[in-house]
């Protein structure tokens, strides 16, 4: 294989593994969200975080593994992102931290000032996360200033631009209406009437502040700055978004959420064909920029990891996806059933 | 304060924090594991009560090793980005194939585990708790393999055209002997910090006549393995420290306090230095013992600290290249002399199983044995890390060059305050809920949650 084909390779691996991040945690971090809003009783809370209770840690090792093979496969890719977003990661993780914990121990207490605690903890955890993440790539759209050593020359206030802002906040919605369509799928009874009323209204500022992301991402020139143009794809993502407000209306849950998946995997295909073949646009000066070439591993390094990730991939992805279909049934409202 | 020093401060800090959860995780996985196979073998209900009160202590402690994992992953690039750009054609590797392979395997099958019982066939969560096991104990091995790689780094070659270490041979740095003493040194340690939590909390509920049945099976269990796991600890070390000398001499010799080249050489016992902790006022010590240490031979060299200084200076230019040796010096005693106590007890112990140990005097301090494993894997940790400098990666990077450029002492300050208090307030929580099922016993981790009355919790309406 061609160091080019290679490099090609992990740069479209890396994409697949942060849509699959979104696509999978999204619903994760939505219902998070949700859990304080949606669920009054103590047994509904639990419910709701019994929903996602199986999975939510294995949705975010493909974090985890992004940051791997971004790692493994363009080392100044992550140096250069990961001490640049220096705050902002810090508190992406301060956000998963106190999540992942609240999750398993909110329940082994039965004071209920505890159980709120740990309630809001997920919630605000993944709110953090939401905001962080979607104004992390929004910056990585605009571009971020980077000098000619590929070092990053901002700070945290440099991401907190208009479009960063608004990356955040709309990442944000769209989380919040697939996890409301995550959870119209797993609930039963009130909590379900409950939570189709929020995705509705949900639905129609996710798809407002879509819109208007699209048409800024558009009119300021952060379009298609790579070799490759979207073209259709963003349109494509505005009209599954219009059809998931068709699908609640008409109480088609399944489709509903099949809509907000195919909006976060073109919303992705739409950021990372916009990029490409760059990795880290430069504000500063366009022939700064890190690319798949100036920022990768060397050829050996990334055959031997191809090896690996053509082996294991569809591995992971088989007894991943199994797990969904094992445990696919409606969470049961009664204490028995619930386990966290 | 510089950003070099706070840096180091918090890898330090969220590293030794992350690994005071990771020896119990690694070790009690197997437990459970073995419980949960026993009691589908023989249906044995006191099988199926054990799997549930470990496997509540194994989750409590679970949460916080795992959400600590994911600083550490992003760490290198946050703190230390131009050691991610110097190695990380080599390093990115291990770390990439650890979450694949490892961090998928623990989370989604441990998932299963937990919430398959009665929904998933019995076959699949039984495999479902063997497989998070084996997970987590491979994700052991590939971070050590990357921890061993900056001890002893094997298999690269210095691109002279872009001026980083890139990687030649995969092959020798998944066998480089460093990672794999490390980890049969880390599992062994795991397996015995295990066994030590079981010991204790068993003698707590022993002595109370609480569950006696149920947990004098633990203490066996815990005994047993516990006996064989800290001698395996043992020989790892002893093997480790023999490969320490051929390939990190400096570690080795700023550990005995070896300050001057002799052969044979004598261990050091006791060693006062000064307040610098870089001389020596006073030591008492075992002649030829470390020679014995060093090679299983007790006449060979063992080069002394000041020698080596001279031969790193010659080799690196000028520089300090001695860890600072209080630290090494110290931490290594108080890891030996506590691994050895700890064997000594899983003996003794083992051999109070043929008496009526239950109602000895000496039980009720029993359950303080909990904290040894913990005073042991801190040494050991800080000890193979400290004892590293200046290098981050032995012979190739000084810490001092690995550092994120870009990192002010306001921004390291917000995250070194932040972690301190994130991980203080959690630790409390996680100490708290321990404390708890460890106290309440079997019964109480038979239901999978406590149950609060029908209570609102936070609706205001």
């Amino acid at each position: 294989m061609s160091y080019e084909f290679l490099q090609i390779l992990w740069f479209i691996l890396i994409a697949v593994l942060w849509i699959g991040f979104h696509f999978l945690e999204g619903f994760d971090f939505g219902v998070g969200m949700l859990l304080p809003f949606i669920g009054k009783k103590d047994e509904e809370r639990r419910a709701i975080i019994n929903s996602i209770g199986s999975v939510w840690d294995g949705n975010e090792v493909w974090l985890l593994t992004a940051g791997g093979a971004t790692f493994a496969a363009f080392p100044h890719w992550y140096a250069t992102m990961f001490s640049g977003f220096y705050l902002a990661l810090f508190l992406l993780l301060v956000g998963l931290i106190i999540r992942g914990v609240a999750f398993e121990y909110r329940s082994k207490d039965a004071s209920p000032k505890w159980r709120n605690t740990f309630d809001w903890m997920i919630a605000i955890g993944s709110l953090l996360a939401s905001v962080l993440l979607g104004a992390a790539f929004a910056n990585l759209a605009r571009g971020v200033p980077i000098d000619e050593n590929m070092m990053f020359t901002g700070n945290l206030f440099t991401l907190l631009n208009p479009y960063g802002l608004l990356g955040g906040v709309t990442t944000t919605a769209i989380f919040l209406l697939h996890g409301a369509n995550f959870l119209g799928l797993k609930l039963e009874g009130e909590l379900r009437e409950r939570v189709n009323t929020a995705a509705k209204k949900i639905w129609v500022v996710t798809t407002v502040l879509y819109v208007v992301l699209g048409i800024f991402t558009y009119v300021a020139g952060f379009w298609a700055r790579g070799v490759v143009n979207p073209g259709f794809v963003p349109v494509a993502a505005v009209a599954v978004l219009l059809a998931t407000g068709y699908f609640l209306n008409n109480k088609m849950e399944g489709w509903a959420f099949i809509m907000t998946s195919l909006n976060i995997v073109l919303t992705q295909v739409t950021f990372f064909s916009m990029t490409f073949p760059n990795v880290m646009i430069s504000s500063t000066n366009p022939a700064y920029s890190l690319t798949i070439t100036n920022a990768s591993s060397s050829q050996y390094t990334l055959t031997v990891m191809s090896i690996v990730a053509l082996i294991f991939v569809p591995i992971v992805l088989v007894y991943q996806g199994w797990t969904y279909y094992m445990f696919r049934e409606r969470i049961k409202n009664d204490k028995k059933s619930l386990v966290y | 304060m510089d950003p070099i020093t706070l840096s180091r401060w918090q890898f330090g800090l969220t590293t030794v924090y992350h690994f005071l959860f990771v020896p119990l995780t690694l070790g009690l996985s197997w437990f459970v594991a073995y419980f949960q196979s026993r009691y589908y073998q023989t249906r044995d209900e006191e099988y199926r009560k054990m799997t549930k009160f470990w496997g509540k202590l194994f989750l409590i402690n679970f949460a916080i090793g795992v959400v600590t994992g994911i600083v550490q992953e992003f760490q290198f690039g946050m703190n230390w980005s131009e050691y991610s750009r110097y190695v990380g054609d080599i390093f990115g590797a291990p770390l990439a194939v650890e979450a694949l392979l490892a961090f998928f395997m623990e989370s989604t099958f441990l998932g299963v585990w937990v919430f398959g019982e009665g929904k998933v066939p019995e076959k699949v969560h039984h495999a479902a708790i063997w497989l998070a096991a084996i997970g987590s104990n491979l994700s052991a091995l590939w971070i050590l393999l990357a921890n061993g790689w900056m001890q002893h780094p094997v298999g690269y070659v210095i691109n002279e055209a872009n001026g980083r270490a890139e990687l030649v041979d995969f092959f020798a740095l998944v066998t480089n002997p460093k990672g794999w003493l490390f980890f049969w040194h880390t599992i062994a340690a795991g397996l015995t910090t295990a066994s030590f939590l079981i010991i204790g909390v068993s003698a707590y509920h022993i002595i109370r006549k609480q569950n006696v049945t149920f947990f004098k099976r633990s203490f066996q269990a815990g005994a047993i393995v516990g006996l064989v796991a800290s001698t395996l600890v043992f020989f790892g070390g002893h093997t480790n420290g023999q490969y320490m000398f051929e390939t990190q001499p400096m570690k080795f010799s700023s550990i005995e306090a070896h300050w001057e080249t002799s052969q044979p050489a004598d261990f050091s016992i006791i060693t006062i230095g000064d307040l610098s902790g870089k001389r020596e006022v006073w030591s008492w010590r075992m002649p030829n013992v470390l020679s014995f240490l060093a090679c299983n031979n007790f006449d060979c060299e063992v080069k002394g600290v000041n020698q080596l200084q001279a031969e790193y200076e010659a080799q690196y230019g000028a520089g300090d290249y001695i860890p600072l040796m209080v630290v090494t010096y110290w931490t290594f005693r108080f890891m030996m002399s506590v691994g050895f106590l700890m064997m000594l007890l899983a003996f003794l112990f083992l051999l109070a199983l043929r008496g009526n140990y239950e109602n000895a005097k000496w039980m009720k301090w029993v359950p303080w044995v909990i904290v040894l494993p913990y005073i042991a894997n801190m040494s050991g940790w800080i000890l193979t890390e400290m004892g590293r400098q200046p290098w981050i990666v032995q012979g190739l990077l000084k810490v001092q060059d690995a550092i994120s450029p870009n990192l002010t002492t306001v921004d390291l300050l917000i995250s070194l305050i932040g972690y301190v208090a994130v991980y203080g307030t959690l630790a409390g929580a996680m100490v708290y809920l321990m404390r708890k099922y460890a106290i309440a016993g079997p019964d109480a981790a038979m239901h999978e949650s406590v149950d609060v009355a029908p209570a609102r919790v936070g609706a205001d309406d």
